[in-house]
Protein backbone atom coordinates (compact mmCIF):
# COMPACT_ATOMS: atom_id res chain seq x y z
CA UNK A 1 0.00 0.00 0.00
CA UNK A 2 2.83 2.07 0.97
CA UNK A 3 4.83 1.61 -2.47
CA UNK A 4 1.27 2.04 -4.08
CA UNK A 5 1.30 5.54 -2.89
CA UNK A 6 4.91 6.11 -3.31
CA UNK A 7 4.25 5.32 -7.44
CA UNK A 8 1.31 7.18 -7.15
CA UNK A 9 3.37 10.32 -5.91
CA UNK A 10 6.18 9.96 -8.28
CA UNK A 11 3.29 9.48 -10.97
CA UNK A 12 1.42 12.85 -10.01
CA UNK A 13 4.74 14.81 -9.62
CA UNK A 14 6.39 14.27 -12.70
CA UNK A 15 3.32 15.53 -14.64
CA UNK A 16 2.92 18.66 -12.87
CA UNK A 17 6.76 18.55 -13.17
CA UNK A 18 6.49 18.55 -16.90
CA UNK A 19 3.57 20.61 -16.84
CA UNK A 20 5.84 23.40 -15.14
CA UNK A 21 8.94 22.83 -17.24
CA UNK A 22 6.21 23.54 -20.32
CA UNK A 23 4.61 26.63 -18.87
CA UNK A 24 8.17 27.58 -18.14
CA UNK A 25 9.52 27.44 -21.80
CA UNK A 26 6.31 28.58 -22.73
CA UNK A 27 6.89 32.05 -20.56
CA UNK A 28 10.56 32.24 -21.10
CA UNK A 29 10.10 33.25 -25.32
CA UNK A 30 13.40 31.57 -25.86
CA UNK A 31 11.37 30.54 -28.44
CA UNK A 32 9.38 32.57 -30.86
CA UNK A 33 6.42 33.50 -29.73
CA UNK A 34 3.20 31.45 -29.85
CA UNK A 35 5.13 28.40 -31.37
CA UNK A 36 5.07 27.18 -27.82
CA UNK A 37 1.55 27.95 -26.22
CA UNK A 38 0.81 28.93 -22.38
CA UNK A 39 -0.82 25.89 -21.19
CA UNK A 40 -3.84 28.30 -20.32
CA UNK A 41 -4.29 29.07 -24.45
CA UNK A 42 -4.35 25.11 -25.29
CA UNK A 43 -6.87 24.57 -22.88
CA UNK A 44 -8.83 27.48 -23.80
CA UNK A 45 -8.19 25.97 -27.92
CA UNK A 46 -9.04 22.53 -26.31
CA UNK A 47 -12.47 23.84 -25.46
CA UNK A 48 -12.80 25.52 -28.50
CA UNK A 49 -12.33 22.39 -30.87
CA UNK A 50 -14.54 20.12 -28.58
CA UNK A 51 -17.56 22.83 -29.52
CA UNK A 52 -16.84 23.76 -33.08
CA UNK A 53 -18.80 21.43 -35.27
CA UNK A 54 -15.99 20.93 -37.76
CA UNK A 55 -14.11 18.87 -35.23
CA UNK A 56 -16.80 16.52 -35.65
CA UNK A 57 -17.34 16.00 -39.24
CA UNK A 58 -13.90 16.00 -39.61
CA UNK A 59 -13.82 13.30 -37.01
CA UNK A 60 -16.40 11.23 -38.32
CA UNK A 61 -14.87 11.23 -41.84
CA UNK A 62 -11.62 9.84 -40.36
CA UNK A 63 -13.60 7.48 -38.69
CA UNK A 64 -15.05 6.03 -41.50
CA UNK A 65 -11.62 5.62 -43.38
CA UNK A 66 -9.75 4.38 -40.12
CA UNK A 67 -13.43 1.51 -39.94
CA UNK A 68 -12.85 0.80 -43.65
CA UNK A 69 -9.09 0.29 -43.42
CA UNK A 70 -8.99 -1.74 -40.87
CA UNK A 71 -11.72 -4.02 -41.61
CA UNK A 72 -10.54 -4.47 -45.08
CA UNK A 73 -7.57 -5.27 -43.09
CA UNK A 74 -8.07 -7.57 -40.50
CA UNK A 75 -10.17 -9.57 -43.45
CA UNK A 76 -7.32 -9.93 -45.47
CA UNK A 77 -4.83 -10.34 -43.20
CA UNK A 78 -6.61 -13.26 -41.69
CA UNK A 79 -7.31 -14.86 -45.42
CA UNK A 80 -3.59 -14.03 -46.28
CA UNK A 81 -2.41 -15.43 -43.01
CA UNK A 82 -4.14 -18.38 -42.87
CA UNK A 83 -3.44 -19.27 -46.76
CA UNK A 84 0.48 -19.02 -46.42
CA UNK A 85 0.97 -19.68 -43.08
CA UNK A 86 -0.34 -23.36 -42.99
CA UNK A 87 1.97 -24.18 -46.39
CA UNK A 88 5.55 -24.19 -45.86
CA UNK A 89 6.28 -23.49 -49.39
CA UNK A 90 4.24 -20.63 -49.39
CA UNK A 91 5.83 -19.70 -46.15
CA UNK A 92 9.26 -19.44 -48.15
CA UNK A 93 8.18 -18.01 -51.07
CA UNK A 94 6.82 -15.13 -49.58
CA UNK A 95 7.32 -14.85 -46.10
CA UNK A 96 10.49 -12.88 -46.54
CA UNK A 97 8.66 -9.99 -48.94
CA UNK A 98 5.88 -9.99 -46.48
CA UNK A 99 8.60 -9.18 -43.80
CA UNK A 100 10.41 -6.78 -46.04
CA UNK A 101 7.35 -4.86 -46.94
CA UNK A 102 6.01 -5.28 -42.85
CA UNK A 103 9.32 -3.33 -42.03
CA UNK A 104 9.27 -0.35 -44.42
CA UNK A 105 7.07 2.63 -43.66
CA UNK A 106 3.69 2.33 -45.53
CA UNK A 107 3.13 5.88 -45.97
CA UNK A 108 6.14 6.05 -49.36
CA UNK A 109 2.54 3.67 -50.77
CA UNK A 110 0.49 6.74 -50.70
CA UNK A 111 0.94 8.03 -54.18
CA UNK A 112 -0.16 4.19 -55.24
CA UNK A 113 -3.06 4.50 -53.32
CA UNK A 114 -3.70 8.48 -54.80
CA UNK A 115 -3.34 6.57 -58.37
CA UNK A 116 -5.42 3.81 -57.60
CA UNK A 117 -8.00 5.46 -55.30
CA UNK A 118 -8.11 9.80 -56.45
CA UNK A 119 -7.26 12.17 -53.91
CA UNK A 120 -10.43 11.46 -51.67
CA UNK A 121 -11.05 9.51 -48.18
CA UNK A 122 -10.71 6.27 -50.49
CA UNK A 123 -7.01 6.65 -50.48
CA UNK A 124 -6.71 7.30 -46.85
CA UNK A 125 -8.59 4.23 -45.88
CA UNK A 126 -6.38 2.25 -48.32
CA UNK A 127 -3.21 3.82 -46.41
CA UNK A 128 -4.86 2.67 -43.58
CA UNK A 129 -5.51 -0.83 -44.66
CA UNK A 130 -2.16 -1.70 -46.13
CA UNK A 131 -0.56 -0.71 -42.93
CA UNK A 132 -2.77 -2.49 -40.51
CA UNK A 133 -2.53 -5.75 -43.17
CA UNK A 134 0.84 -6.74 -42.23
CA UNK A 135 0.46 -7.32 -38.35
CA UNK A 136 -2.65 -9.59 -38.93
CA UNK A 137 -1.06 -11.39 -41.33
CA UNK A 138 2.11 -11.89 -40.00
CA UNK A 139 0.37 -12.83 -36.27
CA UNK A 140 -1.78 -15.48 -38.09
CA UNK A 141 0.52 -16.92 -40.67
CA UNK A 142 3.03 -17.43 -37.39
CA UNK A 143 -0.01 -18.37 -35.12
CA UNK A 144 -1.47 -20.73 -38.38
CA UNK A 145 1.99 -23.13 -37.98
CA UNK A 146 0.89 -23.61 -33.93
CA UNK A 147 -2.61 -24.72 -34.54
CA UNK A 148 -2.71 -28.53 -33.21
CA UNK A 149 -2.62 -30.82 -35.67
CA UNK A 150 -4.68 -32.98 -34.32
CA UNK A 151 -7.62 -30.71 -35.07
CA UNK A 152 -6.40 -30.25 -38.51
CA UNK A 153 -6.18 -34.29 -39.00
CA UNK A 154 -9.77 -33.93 -37.51
CA UNK A 155 -11.12 -31.54 -39.99
CA UNK A 156 -9.28 -33.89 -42.45
CA UNK A 157 -10.34 -37.19 -41.75
CA UNK A 158 -14.05 -35.72 -42.27
CA UNK A 159 -13.41 -34.36 -45.69
CA UNK A 160 -13.77 -31.12 -44.34
CA UNK A 161 -14.19 -28.74 -47.18
CA UNK A 162 -11.15 -25.81 -47.42
CA UNK A 163 -13.93 -23.42 -46.82
CA UNK A 164 -15.23 -25.47 -43.78
CA UNK A 165 -11.21 -26.15 -42.91
CA UNK A 166 -10.98 -22.28 -42.38
CA UNK A 167 -14.34 -21.64 -40.56
CA UNK A 168 -14.31 -24.73 -38.51
CA UNK A 169 -10.87 -25.53 -37.44
CA UNK A 170 -8.47 -22.38 -37.80
CA UNK A 171 -10.53 -19.75 -37.44
CA UNK A 172 -11.41 -20.43 -33.84
CA UNK A 173 -7.70 -22.08 -32.96
CA UNK A 174 -6.66 -18.49 -34.41
CA UNK A 175 -8.67 -16.17 -32.45
CA UNK A 176 -6.07 -14.35 -29.73
CA UNK A 177 -3.59 -14.28 -32.39
CA UNK A 178 -5.97 -12.29 -34.23
CA UNK A 179 -7.38 -10.11 -31.89
CA UNK A 180 -3.21 -9.34 -31.06
CA UNK A 181 -2.71 -8.56 -34.49
CA UNK A 182 -5.86 -6.59 -34.55
CA UNK A 183 -4.22 -4.74 -31.63
CA UNK A 184 -1.02 -3.81 -33.77
CA UNK A 185 -2.97 -3.34 -36.77
CA UNK A 186 -4.98 -0.68 -35.08
CA UNK A 187 -2.74 1.84 -33.97
CA UNK A 188 -0.99 1.68 -37.72
CA UNK A 189 -4.13 2.27 -39.37
CA UNK A 190 -4.79 4.99 -37.07
CA UNK A 191 -1.51 6.22 -38.29
CA UNK A 192 -1.68 5.88 -41.91
CA UNK A 193 -5.09 7.13 -42.28
CA UNK A 194 -4.17 10.27 -40.28
CA UNK A 195 -0.28 10.79 -42.02
CA UNK A 196 -2.44 10.44 -45.38
CA UNK A 197 -4.78 13.16 -44.39
CA UNK A 198 -2.03 15.41 -43.18
CA UNK A 199 -0.08 14.76 -46.76
CA UNK A 200 -2.58 15.33 -49.02
CA UNK A 201 -6.86 16.01 -48.33
CA UNK A 202 -9.48 18.52 -47.69
CA UNK A 203 -11.03 16.82 -44.71
CA UNK A 204 -10.11 14.43 -42.25
CA UNK A 205 -9.03 15.30 -38.50
CA UNK A 206 -5.26 14.41 -39.68
CA UNK A 207 -6.32 17.34 -42.25
CA UNK A 208 -7.72 19.37 -39.53
CA UNK A 209 -3.83 19.47 -37.84
CA UNK A 210 -1.86 20.32 -40.52
CA UNK A 211 -4.34 23.51 -41.73
CA UNK A 212 -4.40 25.15 -38.37
CA UNK A 213 -0.19 24.86 -39.07
CA UNK A 214 -0.43 26.16 -42.02
CA UNK A 215 -2.49 29.06 -40.78
CA UNK A 216 0.06 29.51 -37.39
CA UNK A 217 -3.17 28.52 -35.56
CA UNK A 218 -0.88 27.03 -32.78
CA UNK A 219 -2.99 26.41 -29.82
CA UNK A 220 -5.75 24.68 -31.98
CA UNK A 221 -2.91 22.51 -33.28
CA UNK A 222 -1.81 21.36 -30.41
CA UNK A 223 -5.37 21.04 -29.04
CA UNK A 224 -6.52 18.93 -31.86
CA UNK A 225 -3.29 16.69 -31.63
CA UNK A 226 -4.13 16.35 -27.99
CA UNK A 227 -7.82 14.90 -29.13
CA UNK A 228 -6.26 12.53 -31.60
CA UNK A 229 -3.71 10.90 -28.73
CA UNK A 230 -6.55 10.55 -26.68
CA UNK A 231 -8.87 8.77 -29.09
CA UNK A 232 -5.82 6.97 -30.01
CA UNK A 233 -4.77 5.73 -27.15
CA UNK A 234 -8.65 5.22 -25.74
CA UNK A 235 -9.11 2.94 -28.64
CA UNK A 236 -5.55 0.87 -27.91
CA UNK A 237 -7.11 0.62 -24.14
CA UNK A 238 -10.37 -0.82 -25.71
CA UNK A 239 -9.05 -3.37 -28.10
CA UNK A 240 -6.41 -4.53 -25.38
CA UNK A 241 -9.63 -4.76 -22.90
CA UNK A 242 -10.84 -7.22 -25.56
CA UNK A 243 -7.78 -9.32 -25.27
CA UNK A 244 -7.34 -9.71 -22.05
CA UNK A 245 -11.09 -10.55 -21.76
CA UNK A 246 -10.39 -12.97 -24.22
CA UNK A 247 -7.64 -14.70 -22.92
CA UNK A 248 -9.67 -14.67 -19.23
CA UNK A 249 -12.01 -16.31 -21.40
CA UNK A 250 -9.71 -19.09 -22.59
CA UNK A 251 -8.27 -19.83 -19.37
CA UNK A 252 -11.27 -21.27 -17.79
CA UNK B 1 14.65 -17.07 -41.28
CA UNK B 2 15.49 -18.55 -44.60
CA UNK B 3 16.50 -15.62 -46.63
CA UNK B 4 16.56 -15.40 -50.17
CA UNK B 5 15.88 -18.99 -50.04
CA UNK B 6 15.17 -20.68 -53.45
CA UNK B 7 11.36 -20.27 -53.35
CA UNK B 8 12.00 -16.56 -52.64
CA UNK B 9 14.08 -16.27 -55.37
CA UNK B 10 11.33 -18.37 -57.86
CA UNK B 11 8.85 -16.23 -56.39
CA UNK B 12 10.34 -13.03 -56.93
CA UNK B 13 10.93 -13.89 -60.48
CA UNK B 14 7.75 -15.42 -61.15
CA UNK B 15 5.90 -12.38 -59.68
CA UNK B 16 8.26 -10.23 -62.26
CA UNK B 17 7.30 -12.34 -65.39
CA UNK B 18 3.60 -12.02 -64.34
CA UNK B 19 3.76 -8.06 -63.76
CA UNK B 20 5.46 -7.75 -67.09
CA UNK B 21 3.32 -9.90 -68.99
CA UNK B 22 0.30 -8.18 -67.63
CA UNK B 23 2.00 -4.75 -68.27
CA UNK B 24 2.72 -5.74 -71.93
CA UNK B 25 -1.02 -7.34 -72.52
CA UNK B 26 -2.49 -3.70 -71.19
CA UNK B 27 -4.17 -5.68 -68.57
CA UNK B 28 -2.60 -2.67 -65.91
CA UNK B 29 -2.78 0.81 -66.82
CA UNK B 30 1.06 1.80 -67.01
CA UNK B 31 0.11 5.53 -65.80
CA UNK B 32 -0.51 3.24 -62.20
CA UNK B 33 1.14 -0.13 -62.38
CA UNK B 34 3.97 0.31 -64.44
CA UNK B 35 6.11 -3.02 -66.40
CA UNK B 36 9.20 -4.25 -64.39
CA UNK B 37 11.49 -3.76 -66.86
CA UNK B 38 10.06 0.31 -66.88
CA UNK B 39 10.68 0.17 -63.08
CA UNK B 40 14.00 -1.19 -63.46
CA UNK B 41 14.91 1.94 -66.19
CA UNK B 42 13.66 4.12 -63.50
CA UNK B 43 15.87 2.80 -61.50
CA UNK B 44 18.96 3.88 -63.73
CA UNK B 45 17.47 7.06 -63.83
CA UNK B 46 17.34 8.17 -60.50
CA UNK B 47 20.50 6.51 -59.71
CA UNK B 48 22.05 8.67 -62.72
CA UNK B 49 20.29 11.60 -61.38
CA UNK B 50 21.63 10.82 -57.89
CA UNK B 51 18.52 10.60 -55.88
CA UNK B 52 19.23 7.09 -54.84
CA UNK B 53 23.28 6.76 -53.29
CA UNK B 54 23.31 9.98 -51.61
CA UNK B 55 19.94 10.45 -50.32
CA UNK B 56 19.50 6.96 -48.87
CA UNK B 57 23.38 7.84 -46.99
CA UNK B 58 21.19 10.75 -45.92
CA UNK B 59 18.33 8.44 -44.75
CA UNK B 60 21.07 6.35 -42.70
CA UNK B 61 22.09 9.19 -41.11
CA UNK B 62 19.53 10.53 -39.57
CA UNK B 63 18.17 7.01 -38.75
CA UNK B 64 21.38 6.47 -37.02
CA UNK B 65 22.08 9.77 -35.03
CA UNK B 66 18.34 9.56 -33.83
CA UNK B 67 19.45 5.60 -32.76
CA UNK B 68 22.66 7.12 -30.87
CA UNK B 69 20.66 9.59 -29.43
CA UNK B 70 18.08 7.07 -28.09
CA UNK B 71 20.78 5.10 -27.13
CA UNK B 72 22.55 7.92 -24.91
CA UNK B 73 19.65 8.55 -23.43
CA UNK B 74 17.91 5.42 -23.43
CA UNK B 75 20.54 3.06 -21.61
CA UNK B 76 21.09 4.95 -18.13
CA UNK B 77 17.82 5.71 -18.41
CA UNK B 78 17.00 2.00 -18.33
CA UNK B 79 19.53 1.10 -16.03
CA UNK B 80 17.99 4.21 -13.49
CA UNK B 81 14.22 3.05 -13.55
CA UNK B 82 15.69 -1.18 -13.15
CA UNK B 83 17.51 0.28 -9.97
CA UNK B 84 14.51 2.18 -7.96
CA UNK B 85 11.69 -0.14 -8.19
CA UNK B 86 9.40 2.64 -7.45
CA UNK B 87 10.20 4.84 -10.28
CA UNK B 88 10.34 1.76 -12.44
CA UNK B 89 6.81 0.89 -11.88
CA UNK B 90 5.52 4.88 -11.93
CA UNK B 91 6.45 5.10 -15.25
CA UNK B 92 6.47 1.45 -16.53
CA UNK B 93 2.77 1.38 -17.78
CA UNK B 94 3.36 5.22 -19.52
CA UNK B 95 6.84 3.92 -21.23
CA UNK B 96 4.29 0.82 -22.78
CA UNK B 97 1.45 3.32 -23.68
CA UNK B 98 3.81 5.40 -25.30
CA UNK B 99 5.51 3.20 -27.24
CA UNK B 100 2.14 2.06 -28.82
CA UNK B 101 0.95 5.88 -29.14
CA UNK B 102 1.20 7.50 -32.59
CA UNK B 103 3.83 9.66 -31.52
CA UNK B 104 4.51 10.44 -35.05
CA UNK B 105 1.61 12.30 -35.27
CA UNK B 106 3.19 14.84 -33.00
CA UNK B 107 6.01 15.71 -35.85
CA UNK B 108 4.17 19.58 -36.50
CA UNK B 109 4.66 20.32 -32.49
CA UNK B 110 8.33 20.08 -33.91
CA UNK B 111 7.67 21.38 -37.07
CA UNK B 112 6.80 24.89 -35.33
CA UNK B 113 9.94 24.91 -33.71
CA UNK B 114 12.40 23.30 -35.82
CA UNK B 115 10.91 23.54 -39.54
CA UNK B 116 11.80 21.44 -42.49
CA UNK B 117 14.91 20.33 -41.41
CA UNK B 118 16.92 17.45 -40.61
CA UNK B 119 16.83 18.54 -36.96
CA UNK B 120 12.71 17.92 -36.68
CA UNK B 121 13.69 14.33 -38.05
CA UNK B 122 16.38 13.02 -35.99
CA UNK B 123 14.43 14.36 -32.84
CA UNK B 124 11.09 12.71 -33.96
CA UNK B 125 13.15 9.81 -35.03
CA UNK B 126 15.28 9.90 -31.16
CA UNK B 127 11.91 9.96 -29.64
CA UNK B 128 10.56 6.33 -31.59
CA UNK B 129 13.99 5.02 -30.61
CA UNK B 130 14.31 5.82 -26.88
CA UNK B 131 11.26 4.03 -25.64
CA UNK B 132 12.39 0.46 -26.84
CA UNK B 133 15.29 1.07 -25.73
CA UNK B 134 14.71 2.35 -22.34
CA UNK B 135 12.38 -0.85 -22.18
CA UNK B 136 14.80 -3.83 -22.95
CA UNK B 137 17.36 -1.98 -20.81
CA UNK B 138 15.04 -2.08 -17.97
CA UNK B 139 13.88 -5.47 -18.78
CA UNK B 140 17.80 -6.89 -19.26
CA UNK B 141 19.17 -5.40 -15.75
CA UNK B 142 15.31 -6.77 -13.87
CA UNK B 143 16.14 -10.18 -15.34
CA UNK B 144 19.81 -10.84 -14.55
CA UNK B 145 20.14 -14.12 -12.93
CA UNK B 146 20.61 -14.41 -9.12
CA UNK B 147 22.98 -17.11 -9.54
CA UNK B 148 25.65 -13.85 -11.24
CA UNK B 149 24.70 -11.69 -8.43
CA UNK B 150 25.70 -13.85 -5.67
CA UNK B 151 28.67 -14.97 -7.24
CA UNK B 152 29.75 -11.38 -7.28
CA UNK B 153 29.39 -11.00 -3.80
CA UNK B 154 31.54 -14.60 -2.57
CA UNK B 155 34.10 -12.65 -4.61
CA UNK B 156 33.20 -9.67 -2.87
CA UNK B 157 32.88 -7.49 -5.79
CA UNK B 158 32.42 -3.91 -4.83
CA UNK B 159 29.00 -2.19 -5.97
CA UNK B 160 30.61 -0.95 -9.06
CA UNK B 161 32.73 -4.02 -10.00
CA UNK B 162 29.60 -5.74 -9.70
CA UNK B 163 27.46 -3.58 -12.14
CA UNK B 164 30.28 -3.04 -14.49
CA UNK B 165 31.72 -7.22 -14.86
CA UNK B 166 28.32 -8.66 -14.04
CA UNK B 167 24.79 -7.23 -14.00
CA UNK B 168 25.70 -4.96 -16.92
CA UNK B 169 27.44 -7.57 -19.05
CA UNK B 170 24.50 -9.69 -18.61
CA UNK B 171 21.93 -7.07 -19.68
CA UNK B 172 24.11 -6.73 -22.94
CA UNK B 173 21.45 -9.16 -24.90
CA UNK B 174 18.39 -7.30 -24.53
CA UNK B 175 20.21 -3.77 -24.84
CA UNK B 176 20.87 -4.83 -28.23
CA UNK B 177 17.12 -6.31 -28.71
CA UNK B 178 16.40 -2.55 -27.96
CA UNK B 179 18.59 -1.19 -30.07
CA UNK B 180 17.68 -3.23 -33.19
CA UNK B 181 14.41 -2.19 -32.47
CA UNK B 182 15.16 1.48 -32.27
CA UNK B 183 17.16 1.55 -35.35
CA UNK B 184 13.82 -0.50 -37.66
CA UNK B 185 11.43 1.86 -36.14
CA UNK B 186 13.66 5.50 -36.53
CA UNK B 187 14.47 4.24 -39.91
CA UNK B 188 10.65 3.75 -41.10
CA UNK B 189 9.87 7.14 -39.26
CA UNK B 190 12.74 9.00 -40.78
CA UNK B 191 11.35 8.00 -44.18
CA UNK B 192 7.72 8.65 -43.65
CA UNK B 193 8.99 11.90 -42.08
CA UNK B 194 10.93 12.74 -44.91
CA UNK B 195 8.45 11.86 -46.83
CA UNK B 196 5.54 14.21 -45.15
CA UNK B 197 7.80 17.19 -45.03
CA UNK B 198 9.60 16.97 -48.66
CA UNK B 199 12.83 17.28 -46.88
CA UNK B 200 15.72 14.92 -46.84
CA UNK B 201 16.83 11.70 -48.07
CA UNK B 202 14.79 8.91 -49.67
CA UNK B 203 11.32 9.85 -48.50
CA UNK B 204 12.01 13.47 -50.21
CA UNK B 205 13.09 11.59 -53.51
CA UNK B 206 9.67 9.27 -53.35
CA UNK B 207 7.62 12.76 -52.71
CA UNK B 208 9.71 14.66 -55.32
CA UNK B 209 8.83 12.20 -57.48
CA UNK B 210 5.34 11.60 -57.04
CA UNK B 211 4.89 15.53 -57.24
CA UNK B 212 6.78 15.19 -61.31
CA UNK B 213 4.59 12.40 -61.66
CA UNK B 214 7.34 10.58 -62.87
CA UNK B 215 5.44 7.32 -61.68
CA UNK B 216 8.17 4.16 -63.29
CA UNK B 217 10.97 6.06 -60.70
CA UNK B 218 8.82 6.70 -57.51
CA UNK B 219 8.30 2.56 -58.11
CA UNK B 220 12.11 2.45 -58.38
CA UNK B 221 12.22 4.61 -55.18
CA UNK B 222 9.59 2.37 -53.27
CA UNK B 223 11.15 -0.87 -54.60
CA UNK B 224 14.43 0.20 -52.96
CA UNK B 225 12.92 1.44 -49.81
CA UNK B 226 11.16 -2.14 -49.37
CA UNK B 227 14.72 -3.68 -50.25
CA UNK B 228 17.08 -1.76 -47.98
CA UNK B 229 14.40 -2.52 -44.95
CA UNK B 230 14.88 -6.18 -46.16
CA UNK B 231 18.71 -5.78 -45.63
CA UNK B 232 18.60 -4.17 -42.44
CA UNK B 233 16.26 -6.90 -41.07
CA UNK B 234 18.31 -9.64 -42.48
CA UNK B 235 21.84 -7.51 -41.03
CA UNK B 236 20.15 -6.78 -37.58
CA UNK B 237 18.98 -10.44 -37.57
CA UNK B 238 22.70 -11.96 -38.35
CA UNK B 239 24.15 -9.19 -35.86
CA UNK B 240 22.20 -10.05 -32.86
CA UNK B 241 22.25 -13.46 -33.71
CA UNK B 242 26.46 -13.31 -33.48
CA UNK B 243 25.97 -11.70 -30.26
CA UNK B 244 23.63 -14.12 -29.29
CA UNK B 245 25.36 -17.59 -29.22
CA UNK B 246 22.57 -19.01 -27.19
Amino acid sequence: MNDRRRVFAIQATTIVAVLAAYEALARSHLLYAGVVPPLWDIAVAFAGVLADPATYTNLAVSLAEIAVGFVVATVAGILVGIVVGARPWLREAVGPYLDGIATAPKIVFFPIAILLFGVGPASKAALGALSAFFPVALTVAAAVRRVNPVFVNVGRSFNASRGQMIVKVYLPALVPAIVNGMRLGLGLAIIGVLLGEIKLSDRGIGFLTIDEYNHFRIPQMYATLILIFILAVGANVLIGRLETRERARRAK
Amino acid sequence: MKWFAPPAAIAFIVAVALLEGAARGGLMPATVFPAPSAIAAGFGDIARNGELVGPALITFGEALAATLIGAVIGIPAGIALARSPSFGRAYESWLGGLFAAPIVLLYPLFLVVFHRSSATIIIMGAITAVLPIIIQTRTGMLLVPHVLNAVGRSFNATPRQAFWLIAFPAAVPAIVTGIRLALIYSLVNTIGLEFLIDFGGLGRVISDLYAQYDIPQMYAGIVTIVVLSLVLLWLLDRAERRLRPA
